[in-house]
């Protein structure tokens, strides 16, 4: 180290300050500079990768922990009073004693964050030391170091599966595609592969990278935790700029797959990447109750005051009343007295210190403790645990539980929430002709039965899996049929526990094809117009257009690759001994997949073989077959015979692709292999057809669709497939297919917009597949635009977006899909169950109206009975007119006495066009008021941001407490928007959990959750924080009642030890335990009476009355307390503190008791705990008493306790006070108990029946009250009924305002079917 | 197995105490449970509450005020500041035997022993007899710490200053003679408290342990002198400085002066005229206070208190009529109990 002056060091400091904070940062390598000093280093002022989340320094523990903890106003009140305690003039106690309360509190938090943060320091230390290599010019390879080592500039080597060490830039990986994927679980919990690539055009070529030849700049964005956005160009020497993306990105906390190593340039490192920035610890939200507890708290604080200020008045008129001076007045050492009023100015501190515990500092402590505890019973809960993922239910947020019992409204997505989000390709329309797939429809229906059922459905005759098996499987007996299922079965049941592979279980990857169109391809595929067919076209564009990932169904997700690239890019001779490494990883390969026994259907007649024991030999020759065929250059050979399309899994990022994926492949067009310029695609003739991909146009939420543009091996053009949402692509609807087919085209259009309504209606996601062809030229200009965006670093979004609506225009129809998404379990239920409760619940989607009333028909939302105001309108003009009606007559409805029983609910179904205009600020009020009115409401394709919209307006208008529910990244709005946000562990990623509050594995979770945990922890919570209130309050007034028989001097009667002993040890733990334990109402007893939940909901338990009532009670039980002890020893010779024990012992006693008239079951917790209490009280105040001598002036304790306790009239003046205080609490519980009982009493009188005549009980009492019946209904009947009794699923509505108009006859839609059928 | 182990490794455990499911006892306190309750609690009251009334009117009590503000007092002329050393007799008879043992208590009213730093000035080192505090008293006896010549003062602080000093002896009166009634002074105070708290020092003579110290300013004797009578009586340890230095817990209290326990008065104090005689040396008027002298007899339930014993009546009686009342909510109310 060489001394440098210090203003070099801060010149050096500020540069690098300046550098940080620059929007644009220019790095560049390392290497050059190595043996350089570190002033030279041109790196040198960005962050290093050790990381230190630790908030302490050994050394500087105590100071900086201090500094932390006054942060709380609690704790500097604490000390303002210790601190006012060493002043002579004021001080009620000894100083000393008087730091005991804080200095408890302070050591306690002290000990916690101690610990917390030297764990943190143990994690910090093992991460920085972790292995990694780093290259060196020096030894000219890259060297072990350790993650800490990693610098800005380096050159990082991260191999397969190991964790990367900083955010890297990729610039090499041994795949020679430059292709490689991330799994990001560590960071975002989602499990899919994510594909990232080098920065194109710096080295690949190369066959090995070597870090000393890259002499480029590398400038990058400043860092920022968006984890999907990264923007950074690379500068060669030349001034030749290359853009790079989140795409060349290699974040920290992730695993490399699919490649041996990768290379990369450190962009960020340390707290800079992007994972760290990200990492933001626990969320704070102050829950309701917490809210209104701190309006109580100020109450305390000026009955405070007010009795601080009588303290003091009292003095100085007590003092001015004296005439002359008494000898029990102490002048000063001068001989001088304090004027009164001085006096009284003094004395209002004194009172301040004597009564300070009636703000409840530990209640704080306390509630902390609770809810820890709270927290623990929800995650440990088995009834919220989820088998299938091995899930607990999650709080991420500490401190709120209490809200869960206190929800009105419930804001939940559909997909995935309500349904499994588990798709199921069901029927498709091509060209203007629907294929039911009724086959399908019935396989699934058989999968759907219970196990029990098994055996009776295929008792029945076979007619179904005969008819709908495949052409060559027609002649399928039954013994196969069963077999068939029973695999499947089984398979299904293996699957389901494992997550991960959810995409690919049965019910999704096996797709009976429909009969007549399997003919029809077939007949295509004779006739030999392949290029130009449509049903072709359709299904190129379903195994195409899409960004799924093709990987072998190992555990390691090896990636199929094409083999033709290697021997194309690289020599010979290389390839050959990479080939035979590869074939033999392919062995691995073959031998675990086959372990997991995956079943499929396809033209292959695989599917019977034995998975379990695969032939030996069969592999080897796939062996050496792949090696010799690729050495030949051969490479659609090389695919064919290498890879069996059963050994593929798709792994997509939304289940629609996977599902529409299967689709293709059941009509034996496979996706084989997909490379970010390639696409591989079997042809049901075995034929591979290898499309250059040109572009992908990703999807996002504006566009509603994507595009992939390829250009077609055989034809050569630019063909554009683009597939999305039916109103996204309608509306850009070109010329027709093609000419030679024009004849029909004119009603494709609305064939297909007619089969999707219908579609819609029977509750299927629905999507629109198009075709285009583009020409040369348009596509030369149309890639230069592109280029230019994809490089910009502005509004590199915008632009790209741009360009992509560019392209999509004119596009032809090939035709649609529906998916079907099923239900989740016990949707129905729950929903019927929270509607009981008093919870008003929402449904959110982007579907179309169609389905999502369809939806809301199967799980209870809406019912056949209900009113049905359908809302769409196009401008706001209608829309006012509209809501101003339709509330006119909503009002006189409801107000209309002869409705009050015959009524039928009213329910609102509102589209995100109209639902934007009712939010504008004029309408705003309108909206709420009749949604407000409403039984359920309905709102279709609306926006994330409108979700969160919605439940703003809600929250704020009516001033409710909303509960959001979601399980995708578009409902991670409105989740953090909502007092309490709920994620669903689904299948779209972690992100909605990870901004969520809660996060439960199913939809039906919700039940428990809130009727059973929101229930208890509303109710124990808020009758803890009550009776805390009042037990200072008891407590410290009686303090303030001596004060008026000692001159208002301060006194107390009680020793100060005692005196904080009696609220830190005595009477802390039974409240606690209350809050913990306490069971008003069973479990069962809450679900089985879902309107019990209606007690927490707006004020809930903690009322202002109760608050009040509290403090009433509080007062008069200190009155009690204090004035029949003081009549009793009324003119006798009893001493100061002698007269205080009873009066301790009496508060402790009724503040015990009166606990236990609140406590609602005592379990031996409780005994003990009680008891232990008392206990605890006698044994320490008698040893305290005997061991105190000369101790703790002026109180001197010794011997009182013992000789009191020898007296009668110590016992006898101890039972009547505590009697007397709490008879007006017993017997207003009592008669309010047996002359008009709450409901939570009534439901505690039936918990006492046991469990049999109580369960009749419930049922009983449903059926009186004629409760909603819970419709067991599922979309995917048997024999598909959607189509035979469509008046079930959406019935006539009462639509007041139809406003969508084309009411459309759902016998056509079953005409229309049968009619593609039969043709 | 090891599978299935590993898929449920997040299972939360079933016990009784994590689900919630812990045996409890759940009591509902409603009218017909509570009816026995009321009933059992009002019955035991009431025959508490007669025991102890009746143990109450059974004490005697003879309390005369000897302040001596009304011009007719005998004390009246020891009311004046300027004379020293007053002596005024009362005269008062008893009708009928006052039986014994008859407690004697002095009784200050208005008197504020319970003022917090009247409490705080005392050193209880110096009262366990520790002789470094004789030297140096500790800062809270201030400003009865040292005295003008800067001795320390012994015992010090303003309790202890501001002991009670009017004497008083009992006289009957039998034909015409004053004949005392013996005053048993021993053991008046806690036994806790002259033998364990507070202690002489071991210094024989005790006034040796006394030497460069200056008694408190008000007393007449210093300490050591306490007591002429009984060498044991003095010091820390003196019955009358005990009782006075346990404070009152409120402003009007009495504490015990003498027992008449001995001589011709062991069954109490026969009929017949009395008078006693008070050396006045106290001065109550700067805060209005007044002095009164008790006799009184105990019982297990000590003075004479009326109040414990209606307390318990009352609320006995309130417990038995609450029991009625629930009754008759019971029998109203019980079928809706039971829906």
């Amino acid at each position: 180290m060489t001394w440098r002056s210090p203003l070099a060091l801060v010149r050096d400091a500020l540069a690098g300050q300046r550098a940080r904070e620059r929007d644009l940062r220019s790095l560049v390598s390392n290497l050059p500079f190595e043996n350089q000093k570190k002033t030279r280093q041109p790196n040198r002022y960005f962050s290093g990768n050790a990381i230190k989340t630790t908030k302490y320094t050994f050394l500087l523990f105590i100071p900086m922990n201090l500094y932390e903890q006054f942060h709380r106003w609690a704790n500097i009140y604490f000390v303002g009073l210790a601190i006012l305690n060493f002043v002579p003039v004021v001080n009620a106690f000894q100083p000393e004693v008087a730091l005991i309360p804080i200095l408890v509190i302070l050591s306690l938090t002290a000990l916690k964050d101690g610990w917390e943060d030297f764990r943190r320091y143990q994690s910090d230390r093992k991460i920085n030391n972790t292995p990694c290599f780093i290259y060196s010019s020096k030894e000219k390879q890259f060297m072990k170091r350790r993650w800490k080592d990693v610098r800005v500039g380096d050159f990082v080597k991260v191999v397969c599966n190991e964790i990367i060490p900083a955010d890297l830039l990729l610039l090499h990986i041994s795949d020679p595609n430059g292709v490689c994927h991330v799994e990001t679980a560590n960071l975002d919990g989602e499990t899919n592969l994510k594909q990232r690539r080098v920065v194109p055009g710096l080295c690949i070529m190369l066959p090995e990278f070597v870090p000393e030849s890259f002499d480029s700049t590398v400038v990058c964005e400043r860092p920022n935790n968006n984890l999907n956005h990264f923007i950074c160009y690379v500068e060669k020497p030349d001034r030749e700029k290359v853009g790079a993306g989140i795409e060349s990105l290699l974040l920290r906390g992730c695993k490399v797959k699919n490649t041996q190593y990768a290379v990369g340039f450190v962009v960020y490192a340390g707290h800079e990447t992007k994972s760290m920035l990200n990492n933001s610890g626990a969320r704070y939200k102050r829950s309701k109750l917490e809210r209104k507890l701190n309006t109580d708290v100020i109450f305390c604080v000026i009955l405070l005051f007010t009795m601080c200020l009588i303290g003091a008045v009292g003095h100085s008129l007590w003092l001015q009343a004296l005439p002359g001076v008494p000898p029990y007045l102490v002048p000063y050492s001068t001989g001088q007295l304090d004027s009164p009023a001085l006096s009284g100015f003094y004395m209002f501190f004194t009172m301040i210190i004597l009564l300070q515990i009636l703000i409840p500092i530990s209640l704080y402590v306390s509630i902390e403790l609770v809810k820890i505890s709270q927290i623990f019973f929800i995650t440990n809960d088995i009834d919220l645990y989820d088998e299938g993922t091995d899930s607990r239910a999650q709080c991420k947020t500490l401190n709120i539980t209490e809200d869960l019992g206190q929800i009105e409204y419930i804001f939940s997505d559909k997909t995935g929430t309500l349904t499994e989000n588990k798709m199921v390709f069901r029927r498709c329309s091509i060209m203007g002709t629907e294929y039911p797939h009724k086959e399908n429809a019935i396989r699934l229906a058989v999968l759907d039965e219970p196990d029990s059922e098994e055996e009776v459905i295929f008792d029945q005759p076979p007619r179904t899996p005969q008819t709908g098996w495949s052409l060559e499987a027609e002649d399928t007996n039954l013994e196969d049929a069963r077999h068939h299922h029973g695999g499947r079965r089984k398979s299904k049941i293996s699957l389901n526990a494992d997550s991960s592979v959810a995409f690919s279980s049965p019910l999704e990857t096996e797709v009976i094809p429909d009969r007549k169109l399997l003919q029809k391809i077939s007949k295509t595929e004779s006739s030999g117009r392949q290029q130009m067919d449509p049903y072709l076209d359709f299904f190129l564009a379903l195994a195409i257009c899409n960004t799924v990932v093709v990987s072998t169904a190992t555990a390691q997700r090896q990636r199929v690759k094409r083999f033709s690239h290697c021997g194309q890019t690289s020599n010979p001779l290389d390839t050959l001994s990479n080939l035979v490494k590869k074939a033999g990883s392919f062995r691995h390969v073959f031998t675990f997949c086959n372990r997991n026994p995956v079943r499929k259907l396809s033209e292959d007649s695989v599917v019977e073989e034995d998975h379990f024991n695969p032939p030996v030999k069969m592999e080897e020759t796939r062996d050496t077959d792949g090696i010799e065929t690729c050495s030949l250059h051969a490479p659609s050979e090389c695919n064919q015979s290498a890879l069996t399309s059963d050994n593929l899994c798709y792994e997509a990022e939304s289940p629609d692709e996977a599902a529409l994926v299967y689709a293709a492949k059941a009509y034996g067009f496979t996706l084989m292999a997909r490379t970010p310029d390639s696409v591989t695609v079997r042809l049901p003739s075995g034929k591979d057809l290898v499309f250059e991909v040109l572009d992908t146009l990703a999807f996002d939420f504006n566009r509603k669709r994507m595009s992939v543009l390829v250009r077609h091996p055989v034809t050569k053009e630019h063909v554009l497939y683009t597939k999305g949402a039916d109103y996204a692509i309608m509306e850009l609807l070109g010329t027709p297919y093609a000419e030679h087919l024009s004849g029909i085209q004119k009603n494709i259009a609305a064939d297909t917009q007619y089969h999707l309504d219908c579609y819609a209606k029977d509750g299927l996601r629905t999507l629109c597949f198009t075709k285009k062809i583009v020409s040369d030229e348009v596509y030369e200009s149309w890639s230069v635009k592109r280029r230019s965006a994809l490089a910009a670093i502005n509004d590199r979004e915008e632009l790209i977006m741009d360009t992509a609506v560019q392209l999509e225009t004119k596009l032809s129809l090939l035709g649609a899909t529906g998916i079907e998404d099923r239900l989740q379990e016990s949707v129905p239920d729950t929903i019927v169950a929270l509607r009981e409760a008093g919870i008003q619940v929402w449904v959110l989607t982007g579907d179309k109206p169609e389905t999502a009333v369809n939806i809301s028909y199967a799980c209870s939302l809406l019912k056949d009975e209900d009113l049905v105001i359908n809302m769409s309108c196009k401008d706001k003009l209608t829309c006012t007119s509209i809501l101003d009606c339709t509330l006119e007559e909503v009002r006189r409805y409801s107000q209309n006495p002869r409705n009050v029983d015959t009524t039928p609910d009213i329910s609102l179904v509102i589209d995100g066009h109209t639902l934007a205009m009712a939010l504008s600020s004029d309408l705003q009020d309108r909206f709420v008021d009749l949604a407000k009115r409403c039984r359920s409401v309905v709102c279709c394709r609306v926006t994330p941001l409108q979700k969160s919209d919605v439940v703003k307006v809600v929250q704020d208008k009516l001033k409710v407490m909303t509960l959001a529910v979601g399980d995708g990244a578009n409902d991670v709005n409105m989740i953090q928007a909502a007092d309490v946000g709920i994620g669903i562990l689904g299948q779209e990623g972690m992100q909605a959990v990870m901004a969520s509050d809660f996060a439960v594995s199913h939809f039906k979770h919700l039940k428990k959750l809130l009727l059973v945990h929101g229930h208890w922890c509303h109710t124990r919570l808020a009758n803890m924080i009550i009776y805390f209130f009042y037990k200072n309050v008891a407590y410290v007034n009686m303090l303030f009642w001596y004060q008026f028989f000692c001159g208002f001097s301060g006194t107390t009667m009680i020793d100060y030890w005692l005196l904080i002993f009696f609220n830190l040890l005595f009477t802390s733990v039974p409240p606690i335990m209350f809050g913990i334990m306490d069971n008003d109402v069973s479990a069962e007893m809450l679900l089985g009476v879902p309107e019990l939940y209606k007690t927490g909901q707006g004020a809930g338990e903690y009322k202002s009355s109760t608050f009040w009532v509290a403090i009433l009670d509080a007062f008069y039980q200190s009155l009690v307390c204090f004035f029949i002890p003081y009549m009793a020893y009324w003119n006798s010779d009893v001493d100061l503190f002698t007269f205080g024990t009873p009066l301790n012992t009496i508060s402790l006693f009724t503040i015990l008791l009166h606990l236990s008239i609140e406590i609602k079951a005592w379990t031996w917790v409780h005994w003990l705990i009680m008891v232990g209490s008392v206990g605890l009280y006698f044994i320490v105040t008698v040893a305290y008493s005997a061991a105190c001598i000369t101790c703790n002036p002026p109180s001197n304790p010794y011997w009182i306790l013992q000789r009191q306790m020898a007296d009668p009239m110590f016992y006898l003046i101890c039972i009547i006070s505590t009697v007397v205080a709490l008879l007006p609490r017993y017997t207003f519980h009592v008669l309010r108990n047996s002359i008009n009982p709450t409901p939570l009493m009534q439901a505690r009188h039936l918990d006492k029946l046991d469990p049999f005549s109580r369960d009749q009980w419930i049922k009983e009492w449903r059926s009186f009250r004629g409760g909603e019946q819970v419709k067991r209904f599922r979309l995917s009947a048997p024999s598909s009924p959607t189509l035979e009794s469509p008046v079930d699923i959406y019935p006539p509505s009462f639509t007041t305002s139809d406003i969508v108009g084309d009411e459309m006859t759902l016998d056509v839609i079953t005409e229309s079917s049968q009619r593609s059928a039969h043709t | 197995m090891v599978k299935q182990k590993q898929e449920t490794a997040n299972q939360p455990d079933n016990t009784a105490f994590t689900q919630q499911r812990l045996p409890a006892w759940q009591p509902i306190i409603s009218a017909g449970i509570v009816i026995p309750g009321f009933l059992i609690i009002g019955l035991a009251f009431i025959g508490i509450g007669v025991a102890l009334f009746v143990t109450s009117q059974s004490i005697q009590v003879l309390e005369m005020d000897y302040t001596g503000v009304d011009k007719t007092s005998p004390c009246n002329r020891c009311t004046d500041p300027n004379v020293k050393s007053c002596l005024c007799q009362m005269d008062f008879s008893i009708d009928t035997l006052f039986k014994g043992p008859v407690f004697f208590y002095y009784g200050l009213s208005n008197y504020y022993q319970n003022f917090r730093k009247y409490g705080v000035s005392i050193d209880y080192n110096q009262l366990f007899g520790d002789l470094s505090y004789f030297t140096s008293p500790s800062e809270k006896c201030s400003p009865y710490q040292y005295d003008n010549n800067n001795n320390p003062i012994v015992p010090c602080g303003a309790m202890a200053n501001s002991m009670f000093s009017d004497t008083f002896k009992l006289f009957q009166i039998v034909n015409g003679t004053n004949k005392e009634v013996p005053l048993d002074g021993k053991g008046i105070a806690w036994w806790t408290d002259s033998n364990i708290k507070y202690r002489n020092p071991s210094v024989t003579p005790l006034q040796m342990a006394f030497n460069n110290t200056v008694k408190p300013l008000l007393w007449a004797n210093p300490a050591y002198q306490l007591d002429p009578a009984d060498a044991n009586n003095n010091g820390f340890i003196n019955q009358d400085f005990l009782v006075w230095m346990r404070r009152a817990a409120l402003p009007n209290f009495r504490k015990l002066y003498r027992r008449i326990t001995s001589g011709d008065y062991t069954q109490g104090l026969p009929a017949g005229n009395y008078t006693l005689q008070i050396a006045y040396n106290y001065p109550v008027l700067s805060f209005g206070g007044r002095k009164t002298v008790v006799f009184s007899n105990v019982s297990w339930m000590g003075g004479k208190n009326d109040f414990l014993g209606i307390a318990y009546l009352v609320i006995g009686s309130m417990c038995i009529i609450m029991s009625i009342v629930m009754l008759i909510v019971y029998a109203k109310f019980r079928f809706s109990e039971e829906e």
